[in-house]
C-alpha cells in the first residue's frame, strides 16, 4: 500500500470483505504461469552455473514447497500455527533413518523418498490433527506451539530417533541408482528438487481447487454458516492440516536429500517462527503469494547475511512493518496493481512512483547506514574505527559521517512524505474507471 | 521433609514470578481478546532497562524507573502498532505482536550485544535470609515472594474496590455500554496494556539478576507464560495465579526429586525388557523426572486443551 492511502483503497486479505478477496484471488492463473514456471525451473541452472547458486536455489525451493504446504493452513485455511516446522522435520528425519537403512534403500529409487517424507508428515498431523484442529484461532495456535515446543523437546531426550544433539546424518548415493544416476552432482538434485517444488505446488494449487480446498476458504471466513449449510467445520480443517502435514514433510524430506542432515534446529520454535514471516512476507491471500515470499525471504537472506550481521534485524523490521501497513504482503502489493492495468491506466503511477518511491528507499538507506554505525561504534573491537559502508570506507568515531548519514535519512524521507500526496492522487485517478486523465 | 520445604519455596518464587507475567498477559487478552505474544519480551526491556539504570542510580531507583519506561513503551505498542492492527482482524494481531517479539530481541541484541549482562543482586539483599537443614534460603528470594505477594493484592484492591478498577472491568465485559456513559475505552485499554507490560516490566526487573539478564531470556520464559495462562483459563486472574503455582511447583518438584521412568514402568507391572540398549524404546525406558521438568507445562497444557479447552477457570472458549 503506498504512503497514505487507506485500508480500504487496497484488494487483500481483509475479513470483512471475502467477495473481494475471491475476486482478486488465484481464479485467474491459467496454463501459462506453470508452463513459465517449468521452463523457468528448467533453465535457471544454465543462466547460474556456480554451485553457491545451486545451493540457494535448492533452499529456496525447499522454502517454498514448505511455505505453500504452511499456507494452507495460514492463508487458505485461517489456522494460525506456531509449530509447523515439526512436520517437516519428522518427515526429514524419517527420511534419513530410511537412508541409513541401507538394505532398503539400495533398492530403492531417491527420488520417491519424498513420498515417504510426506507419508510421515501427514502421520504426525492426523494424530495432532485429531485434537488440534477442533477450533481455529487461538486455541489451534496454543496447541500447535504446545506440540512444537514438546516434539523439539523431544528431539533432545529421544536419541534414537532424533539424534541428539548432533541430529542425524545419511548418503543419499546408497539408493538404488536412478536411471543411472546417483545424484553425486549438486545440479543432478536441483532437478530432484525442481521436479518436486513444481509437483507439490501443482498439486497443492489443485487442492485449492477442489471442494475441499473452497470449503476450507468458507470455514475460514464464516464457520457457523459453513457449519449451517451442511458442513463440518472440524473435518474441513482436519483434512487441511493433514494435506498441509504431508507437504511439509515432503520438503522435510527434500531437505534431507539436499543437506543428508538433520538437526533439532529443523524443528524448533524458531524454524517455525521463520516459515510463518516467509508466508506472511509473500502474503497470505494468493496462491503464489507463499512462492514470492520465499524467494525473497532466501535472497535478502543469504545476500543481506553476506552484508551485515544485523540481517536478522532488517527482516524483523520488515515483517512488522509488513504486518502494519501492507497485510496483504508482496502479493497484495502486486494484485493491488491489477484494477489500474485492467483499466490501462498504470502508466499514470510511474512517474508518482519514481518520486516517491526513490527518495523514501534513499532514505531508508540513510537510516540503515545510522544503524550500521551505531552498532560500529557500540560492538566494534576497540580501537578499530574504520569502517566500510557502501563501498566507501571512514572513521566511525568522527562526526562528518554520521552529518552525511543523518542529512540522507532526513532528506530522503522528507521528499517522499512531500510527494506522497501527490501519488495518492494518482493511485485513486488510476484506479477511477473512465475519463482520461 | 526439609527438602520438601525448600522446594515448597522455590516453586512458590517461580510460580509468583511466572504469575507477574501472566496476571498482565491475561488481563490484555481479556480486554483485547489477542494473546500477546511479545509480553514476554517487555519483561526482557525491564530487565535491561534496570540494568542500565542501577549502573546510575542504583537497584531501587531502577525497580521504580524502569518498570514505567515498559509501561510507556507498551502503551506506544497498543497505540500506534495493535490499534492500527486490529482492523485487520485477530490472526494478524497475533503475528503483528510475535513479529514485535522477534523485532524486540532483536533490537536488544544490537543494543547491549550478544552476552549476558553483569546485572546483580544489589548487596543489600544479598545475604542468607535463613536456612532450613543446611539449605540456605537468600532474602532475595524473600524479597521477590514480597514484591509479588504485594503487586497481586495491590492488583485485586484497584481491580475490585476502587471506581477506576470497576470501570476497567466494565468495560472488559460491555465496551460499548461504557463508552456511551461517557468513558474513554480506547484509553482504558491502552492504559491497561501499558500497566500489564509495565507488570512484565516489574518482573523483569526482579528476575534479572536471578536468571540472567541475556537476549534468550524473553524465549526462556515466553512460551510457559503461554501456557500458564492457557492452563488457567484465558482470561482469568484467579486461573492464572492457580496455574502459576502449579507450573512453579511442578517444575520445581520434577527437578530436584530423581523418578525414574522405569520404576514408573515397573510399578505398574510392565518389566524392563532384557538387553535394554537394542531395544527402540530405550529411550523412553531411560527417562528421568528432571530431564522432562521443562517440557511437563506443554503436556499439561495440550492435555488440559484436549480435555477442558476453557482451562482450569475459564469461562468462554475463545
Amino acid at each position: 500500500m503506498p504512503k497514505g492511502a487507506k485500508p480500504e483503497d487496497q484488494i487483500t486479505t481483509d475479513p470483512s470483505k471475502p467477495a473481494q478477496r475471491m475476486r482478486a484471488g488465484s481464479m485467474t492463473l491459467t496454463w501459462g504461469p506453470w508452463i513459465v514456471a517449468a521452463v523457468l525451473l528448467i533453465i535457471l541452472p544454465y543462466i547460474f552455473t556456480s554451485n553457491s547458486a545451486l545451493t540457494i536455489m535448492n533452499q529456496m525451493w525447499i522454502t517454498v514447497v514448505f511455505a505453500l504446504a504452511y499456507n494452507m493452513l495460514l492463508g487458505q485455511g485461517g489456522m494460525l500455527s506456531f509449530g509447523h516446522a515439526v512436520y517437516a522435520g519428522v518427515g526429514g528425519f524419517a527420511c534419513m533413518h530410511i537412508m541409513n537403512n541401507t538394505d532398503f534403500f539400495s533398492s530403492f529409487p531417491l527420488p520417491l523418498l519424498p513420498i515417504f517424507g510426506g507419508l510421515f508428515g501427514m502421520g504426525l498431523a492426523l494424530i495432532v490433527g485429531a485434537f488440534s484442529t477442533r477450533s481455529a484461532g487461538t486455541v489451534f495456535a496454543m496447541i500447535s506451539l504446545g506440540v512444537g515446543e514438546l516434539i523439539a523437546a523431544c528431539s533432545i531426550i529421544i536419541v534414537a530417533f532424533f539424534g541428539g544433539e548432533e541430529g542425524v546424518s545419511g548418503d543419499r548415493t546408497y539408493a538404488m541408482p536412478f536411471f543411472g544416476n546417483e545424484f553425486l552432482q549438486q545440479g543432478d538434485v536441483y532437478y530432484l528438487t525442481a521436479f518436486w517444488v513444481f509437483v507439490s505446488a501443482a498439486l497443492m494449487y489443485l487442492w485449492s481447487r477442489t471442494p475441499v480446498g473452497r470449503m476450507a476458504n468458507a470455514v475460514r471466513d464464516n464457520p457457523e454458516r459453513a457449519e449451517f449449510l451442511g458442513y463440518s467445520a472440524r473435518w474441513v480443517r482436519f483434512y487441511s492440516f493433514v494435506a498441509s502435514g504431508f507437504f511439509a514433510g515432503v520438503s522435510g524430506a527434500l531437505f534431507a536429500i539436499n543437506y543428508e542432515i538433520l538437526t533439532e534446529e529443523n524443528l524448533n520454535a524458531a524454524s517455525s517462527g521463520v516459515i510463518l514471516l516467509v508466508t506472511f512476507l509473500g502474503g497470505v491471500g494468493f496462491f503464489f503469494g507463499p512462492i514470492i515470499g520465499a524467494i525473497v525471504f532466501t535472497l535478502v537472506q543469504t545476500v543481506l547475511s553476506l552484508e551485515t550481521e544485523l540481517w536478522a534485524f532488517y527482516a524483523g523490521s520488515l515483517f512488522v512493518a509488513t504486518v502494519m501497513f501492507f497485510p496483504g504482503g508482496l502479493a497484495g502489493l502486486i494484485m493491488m496493481h491489477v484494477p489500474p492495468l485492467r483499466l490501462g491506466k498504470l502508466n499514470l503511477l510511474v512517474m508518482p512512483y519514481i518520486k516517491t518511491l526513490i527518495p523514501a528507499a534513499i532514505g531508508i538507506l540513510g537510516l540503515c547506514s545510522l544503524v550500521e554505525m551505531t552498532f560500529h561504534y557500540r560492538h566494534g573491537a576497540t580501537g578499530d574505527h574504520e569502517m566500510t559502508l557502501f563501498w566507501t570506507t571512514f572513521d566511525s568515531h568522527t562526526l562528518l559521517p554520521w552529518l552525511v548519514a543523518g542529512a540522507v535519512a532526513l532528506g530522503g524521507i522528507l521528499v517522499a512524505r512531500a510527494t506522497a500526496p501527490s501519488l495518492k492522487e494518482a493511485w485513486d485517478e488510476a484506479n477511477t474507471p473512465g475519463g482520461a486523465s | 521433609m526439609e527438602l520438601i520445604l525448600v522446594n515448597l519455596i522455590d516453586g512458590l518464587v517461580t510460580g509468583l514470578l511466572l504469575f507477574m507475567l501472566s496476571a498482565g498477559l491475561t488481563l490484555i487478552f481479556s480486554m483485547m481478546g489477542v494473546l500477546n505474544f511479545a509480553h514476554a519480551s517487555f519483561y526482557m526491556l525491564g530487565a535491561y532497562f534496570a540494568y542500565q539504570i542501577s549502573l546510575a542510580l542504583g537497584f531501587w531507583m531502577a525497580l521504580l524507573i524502569a518498570p514505567i519506561i515498559v509501561g510507556v513503551a507498551g502503551a506506544g505498542v497498543e497505540r500506534y502498532g495493535l490499534r492500527r492492527v486490529h482492523q485487520y482482524g485477530h490472526v494478524p494481531e497475533l503475528i503483528f505482536t510475535f513479529g514485535l517479539a522477534l523485532l524486540i530481541e532483536e533490537l536488544v541484541q544490537f543494543i547491549w550485544g550478544k552476552n549476558q549482562m553483569p546485572y546483580d543482586i544489589p548487596d543489600v539483599l544479598n545475604f542468607t535470609a535463613f536456612a532450613i537443614a543446611g539449605n540456605s534460603i537468600p532474602a532475595y528470594k524473600i524479597f521477590m515472594i514480597f514484591i509479588s505477594v504485594a503487586i497481586f493484592i495491590g492488583l485485586l484492591y484497584i481491580l475490585t474496590k476502587t471506581r477506576v478498577g470497576m470501570i476497567i472491568q466494565a468495560a472488559l465485559s460491555y465496551p460499548r455500554t461504557v463508552e456511551a456513559l461517557g468513558h474513554n475505552v480506547p484509553l482504558i485499554f491502552m492504559g491497561v496494556f501499558g500497566v500489564g507490560t509495565a507488570l512484565a516490566g516489574v518482573a523483569g526487573v526482579i528476575a534479572g539478576p536471578v536468571l540472567g539478564t541475556f537476549p534468550g531470556m524473553a524465549f526462556v520464559l515466553g512460551s510457559i507464560v503461554f501456557v500458564t495462562i492457557v492452563i488457567g483459563g484465558l482470561g482469568s486472574l484467579w486461573g492464572a495465579l492457580v496455574a502459576s503455582l502449579l507450573i512453579g511447583w511442578i517444575t520445581t518438584f520434577a527437578k530436584s526429586y530423581n523418578i525414574e521412568m522405569e520404576d514408573i514402568l515397573n510399578g505398574i507391572g510392565i518389566s524392563t525388557p532384557e538387553n535394554l540398549s537394542e531395544n527402540v524404546f530405550r529411550d523412553i525406558w531411560a527417562l528421568t523426572s528432571p530431564q522432562i521438568a521443562d517440557i511437563l507445562p506443554y503436556i499439561l497444557m495440550v492435555l488440559i486443551l484436549i480435555f477442558r479447552p476453557a482451562g482450569l477457570f475459564g469461562k468462554r472458549e475463545s
